[in-house]
């Protein structure tokens, strides 16, 4: 009978250790998509970091590019009632889900952090919902660059172009030459992000801003929108006839072989050329997109922040969300992924010329207000009415028979999609 | 001999999965029907909003591609798989050599998933890689098959695609219908003085009536439900040239936060299918009486 219980006071003894443990310790559930090489290393060092602080990682990774299938899972689990403690959305999609009430307010951490002081204002308040915190961000895309091969353009005698005319005299060189001018993918996406890229430089940064994030319906169809648009369409002259269905990376393949000359790309491009061994200024040039050095078209990636009922997994929550912002993630991150970090006055000695020009562009970029959101990656308006943009801009890129009058008329009535 | 006491028991045993298969198939298309007359976007929401979605539905130049695209497709794709089909199966019929192995060869893109094909298939038409390249080579400089790449054209290579994918299948139906048919009336007939062209086209095939009924049932089930096919040979095709309802709906369901849109577009679907499946229906199973 001493040994009973002796046994049992044991066990309980051990089984409330468990219990208080437990108590302190909180899970986190996190659903997001990235499943390839550097991108599931930059996950793991967001796991590293919690483990650390003594809690559970459930990592809740669902492969498939651009999220579909994340975000269906998401959606399941959400009306169920069992929402994950964070998920990789951004953009307006972050206010959709806010409208719903299931994300967290965050305000709290937010204040104690400073996170007004280290972001800059048009990213934060894309993660704000009537007012208050509801994601933390994780890094900042750039969307509009272009990417060279200084061998091939040296070849054609062309010159980095600074403004479109500059761009079609080197195409043309180029296309001389006999190398393909522009390595272009052809999935809507792609001809979307090109569209931006071009509506940027043709009409700057006010003008991007009036006709793709405010949608307004007289700058949607003004003669600098017209312009905007045959500019597009000239671009596709210089591409390659096989690029309908070419996913981008085979693009920027072509760019790194010296096939082609141009790749109009976001900074993701980067990895491409830095997993081929290629040295940036040397192997590979870097510049802002024609007629967009003083703007900054970001694609900023974040995670929300849902509603949680366990006390102990609200503070993990929290601890997530702060160890998110902290230089130590943002730094290895970035580095793994190659963006920069969304953090403001960070230390970029790790990163290459590229990402340093970037992250120069991008403080200067936001202090003249120029920083815009990239509409083709889901930044700048809600993916209904991206999605009927996008479809025209695409129909009008793969259809000759299309004008670009008719197109603009087009894309008015597309913007009017809720 | 079924006393009468066990009579119910056949029923219990179909019972559970006829429950199921109401509550899921006819109870979701129910709440389809709901979900696209409701307000719902990016979550499932119950305020009803009459036909708003379905006034936006139509109005969306992309659902009408969609729709044209599925007649086009539906019809090339069931009216060449079961031609094809029936070809393959009355020749194969004349009692040749080689039967066995050429049924299964003929069989075997069956086996493949509309993926694969899809992405092979892609290959083959893209014109810097597939048939263009190679009769380029070939020394026929001025050969050009763009027809993956053209918005007008790329639906038929859709069509090419899923036809080759089903002709075998139909095929294999149509060879096991040949092989019922009693061979007296063949050879009755032939006695007549009949030409054999003749005695397929006037005796073989209308006997096949049945035949016809279940192979056109599977055919157009796969021609309606083609997603993977598309997504993997085109993605929606130049722009959305080649965008079919199932493909529209899935893109504005879970890619858009459109659930309501989706959802009409997902009860038109099922009430362009029963248009014409239902009297079909209707006209076989009376006659067969």
């Amino acid at each position: 009978m001493n040994k009973t219980i002796r046994l049992s006071a044991l066990a309980l003894a051990s089984a409330a250790a468990l219990w208080t443990t437990a108590a302190n310790a909180g899970e986190v559930e996190v659903l997001h998509w990235w499943t390839s090489g550097g991108e599931a290393k930059a996950a793991a060092a967001l796991k590293a970091t919690m483990q650390a602080k003594g809690h559970t990682w459930k990592d809740f990774a669902v492969a498939g590019g651009g999220g579909d299938s994340a975000m269906t899972v998401l959606k399941s689990r959400v009306v169920s009632g069992n929402a994950p403690a964070a998920a990789q959305i951004k953009g307006p999609s972050l206010q959709e889900w806010a409208a719903e009430g299931v994300l967290a307010n965050m305000d709290v951490l937010a204040k104690a952090e400073k996170w007004d002081e280290l972001l800059p204002k048009a990213i934060a308040d894309g993660l704000k919902y009537k007012g208050n915190y509801i994601a933390a961000p994780v890094n900042v895309h750039r969307v509009n660059w272009v990417w060279a091969n200084p061998e091939a353009m040296k070849k054609a005698g062309a010159k980095m172009p600074t403004t479109w005319d500059e761009f079609f005299v080197a195409a043309e060189a180029l296309k001389k030459a006999g190398i393909i001018p522009v390595a272009h993918g052809g999935q809507n996406w792609q001809d979307f992000t090109t569209f931006e890229s071009v509506a940027l430089g043709v009409g700057g940064a006010d003008f991007y801003k009036k006709a793709l994030v405010q949608l307004d319906p007289d700058t949607l169809k003004s003669p600098t929108m017209l312009k905007a648009l045959e500019t597009f369409k000239k671009v596709k002259s210089y591409t390659d006839k096989n690029a309908p269905g070419r996913d981008w990376n085979l693009a920027t393949a072509m760019v790194i072989k010296g096939e082609a000359g141009m790749q109009l790309m976001g900074d993701w491009a980067k990895g491409e050329f830095v997993a081929a061994g290629k040295v940036p200024g040397k192997d590979f040039v870097c510049a802002p997109a024609p007629g967009t050095a003083k703007s900054f078209t970001y694609n900023v990636d974040s995670f929300a922040l849902f509603k949680l009922k366990d006390p102990a997994n609200q503070k993990a929550q929290q601890d997530l969300a702060s160890a998110i912002l902290s230089p130590e993630f943002q730094e290895t991150f970035n580095l793994n992924k190659g963006s920069i970090p969304v953090r403001l006055g960070m230390k970029l000695d790790k990163f290459d010329d590229c990402a340093k020009a970037s992250a120069a562009d991008f403080v200067a970029s936001s202090k003249a207000g120029s920083l815009v959101p990239s509409i083709a990656h889901g930044m700048a308006v809600p993916s209904a009415t991206e999605g009927a943009i996008k479809d025209v801009v695409s129909q009008f890129w793969n259809d000759d028979r299309m004008t670009a009058a008719a197109a603009m008329d087009k894309i008015a009535l597309a913007a009017k999609t809720k | 001999m079924t006393s009468p006491r066990i009579s119910w028991l056949p029923k219990l045993v179909v019972a559970p999965s006829f429950v199921l298969g109401f509550l899921f198939i006819y109870g979701l298309i129910a709440w389809n029907g709901w979900l696209s007359v409701s307000a719902s976007r990016l979550l499932p929401n119950y305020n009803f909003v009459g036909l708003a979605q379905y006034t936006a539905l139509f109005d969306s130049e992309r659902f009408h591609v969609a729709l044209t695209n599925m007649a086009i497709f539906g019809l090339l794709f069931i009216g060449g798989a079961m031609a094809i089909g029936l070809l393959l199966a009355v020749l194969l019929d004349q009692k040749i050599r080689a039967e066995g192995v050429l049924r299964t060869i003929y069989l075997y893109p069956m086996a493949i998933s509309f993926i694969v094909t899809g992405t092979a298939w892609k290959w083959m038409l893209n014109p810097g890689l597939g048939l263009e390249h190679l009769m380029q080579q070939w020394g026929f400089e001025s050969f050009s098959f763009d027809w993956l790449i053209n918005p007008d054209k790329a639906i038929y290579c859709v069509a090419i695609a899923g036809i080759w994918q089903s002709a075998g299948f139909v095929m294999a139906l149509f060879l096991a219908g040949l092989r019922g048919i009693d061979d007296a009336i063949i050879k009755a007939a032939q006695v007549d003085g009949a030409s054999l062209p003749r005695i397929y086209w006037r005796i073989v095939i209308p006997s096949l009536r049945p035949v016809f009924f279940s192979t056109l049932m599977v055919v157009s089930h796969l021609a309606i439900k083609s997603f993977d096919l598309v997504m993997a040979l085109t993605a929606g095709g130049p722009g959305f040239a080649t965008d079919l309802p199932a493909t529209f709906m899935y893109a504005m369901a879970f890619s858009r936060g459109q659930i309501g849109l989706g959802a009409a577009s997902a009860t038109v679907m099922l009430a362009t299918v029963a248009a014409i499946v239902v009297p079909y229906l209707y006209s076989e199973l009376r006659t067969k009486r």
